[in-house]
């Protein structure tokens, strides 16, 4: 228990640690046979580490890690066509500050800042758009990117732009949702996952209806959780006790924050704005059905894909995945970041080659930022 | 960027575009907060919300702000909103 001492209220921790452990007993959860949990949400990955939540727990329960990082399942297709716009003439290229490091195939968005493209991180999609006012002879691009969390905010940026006739303001999209990777996931026979803890900021847009289909379709549970370290402890305490009873709902440990329904503005402006794409690729984990959003016609003047000729406009074309980078099976819990042969090695922090290392919401950014099991792969 | 960070806001900058002053950390940031606007913005003015990426997205109260901006400096996400917000200021004046 030596981070426990570390929790705002350690005595909680405590507690819940006792309950958890109890719990988990009471499952007959053991080190050679865990309960797998998986937390969705990237904010939730780096907590758990940040805390050590994962050696706190019985040795029952093992969290395994999911797709909730948005720059870390962009495709390596996807940065190629960033650079691709970011070298049109005349473009100011605005991100995330996330994004700039994830590898392309020719380059990142940092080397070909480097090769003189016009390439502005920004905070807020309200940034590109004063770019857009502020000058007028360029092309302002704003890379969306993210899930529901920052859709509402790419929206509402759209629906200004229109309003005030914006002309050279455009998004490259790409947004994405968290419910159909998980659907994928649950579809896969190799997958072995117990429930699951969700995320809290997406569904303080989106609400908790849209995963009725994870404990009414598969019979799992799932619990959405805020981000201090005992929030996460309580919602594995959720989790394990609809498992010790035999029961699988949707739960909100987040109520403080995440309304049953919703943001009903968000939702509006995302519903206006954008529909789904037939399916979108992800790092990893491939084309999933329905799991992206693109720009609707009646805004496609706002629309880099339509603008550029680029993307998903122009048809499709496979493209692979670096070589020996394994961060599909670290995504889908196949295996540890540590069991990748590029961990530590080929891939850092520093010189990350899968874009699981590049993000702090990263599984195996994490890993290797808290050390412990990058111990193990020396 | 999926995180969001707590502000509060200080004052109402542009009624008609529903942008707002938020003192985020001691930063102040103009953020747009027409995702938490029910009637007059005014009433808004001494609130603490949510902001994702320059947009309010939840009014919480104080002692859920506090708690929620304790988490973020843990995990290093407070710096990166304040740094991205100051990065962002930057990139507006600079010339290629």
């Amino acid at each position: 228990m030596k981070y426990a001492s570390e929790f705002r209220d350690p005595a909680l921790a405590r507690a819940l640690l006792a309950r958890i452990a109890e719990t988990a007993d009471r499952i007959g959860a053991t080190r050679a046979k865990p309960v797998h949990i998986m937390e969705i949400c990237g904010g939730h990955t780096h907590s758990i580490f940040r805390y050590g939540l994962d050696k706190l727990v019985h040795e029952g329960v093992e969290f395994i890690h999911g797709p909730g990082c948005p720059v870390c399942v962009l495709p390596m297709a996807r940065v190629d066509e960033c650079v691709e716009i970011a070298e049109r003439p005349g473009v100011i290229f605005t991100t995330f500050g996330d994004a700039m490091r994830v590898p392309g195939h020719r380059k990142s968005l940092m080397q070909a800042k480097a090769a003189g493209c016009d390439i502005r991180m920004v905070y807020s999609p309200l940034d590109a758009l004063e770019l857009a006012r502020r000058n007028p002879g360029r092309e302002v691009v704003f890379f969306g990117l993210g899930f529901e969390t920052t859709t509402p905010s790419t929206a509402l940026s759209i629906q200004a732009a229109a309003r005030e006739g914006l002309a050279n303001f455009s998004v490259f999209c790409n947004h994405i949702t968290v419910p159909e990777p998980i659907r994928a996931l649950l579809n896969d026979p190799d997958m072995m996952l117990d429930g699951f803890i969700g995320p809290g900021h997406v569904s303080m847009v989106i609400g908790t209806h849209p995963y009725d289909f994870i404990a009414e379709d598969y019979g799992k549970p799932i619990v959405v959780a805020g981000f201090e370290p005992t929030d996460l402890l309580q919602s594995v305490l959720m989790v394990l006790t609809q498992i010790v009873e035999g029961r699988a709902a949707v739960e909100n440990q987040y109520a403080r924050v995440v309304p049953e329904h919703g943001n009903p503005v968000s939702l509006a402006a995302i519903a206006d704005v954008y529909e789904r794409r037939p399916s979108f690729e992800w790092r990893g984990l491939g084309e999933i059905d329905a799991s992206g959003l693109r720009i609707r016609p009646k805004y496609k003047a706002f629309d880099a894909e339509e603008k550029f000729g680029i993307g998903y406009a122009t048809g499709r074309r496979e493209v692979a995945e670096p070589e020996g980078c394994a961060c599909g099976a670290v995504m889908t819990g196949r295996i540890k970041p540590t069991a990748c042969p590029q961990f530590g090695r080929g891939c850092t922090p520093e010189m990350p080659l899968g874009a699981l290392m590049v993000s702090s919401e990263g599984a195996c950014a994490a890993y290797w930022q808290y050390g412990g099991a990058r111990a193990a792969a020396e | 960027m999926c995180l969001g960070i707590p502000g509060r806001i200080v004052a109402i900058t542009d009624e008609s575009r529903q942008m707002a002053m938020a003192e985020i950390s001691g930063v102040r940031r103009e953020v747009n907060v027409a995702c938490i606007a029910e009637g007059p913005l005014e009433v808004l003015v001494g609130e603490w919300a949510l902001i994702h990426v320059g947009f309010a997205m939840s009014r919480i109260d104080e002692g859920e702000a506090e708690r929620t901006l304790q988490a973020l400096r843990d995990l290093g996400e407070a710096q990166e909103a304040l740094e991205a917000m100051t990065q962002g200021q930057q990139s507006l004046e600079a010339a290629r």
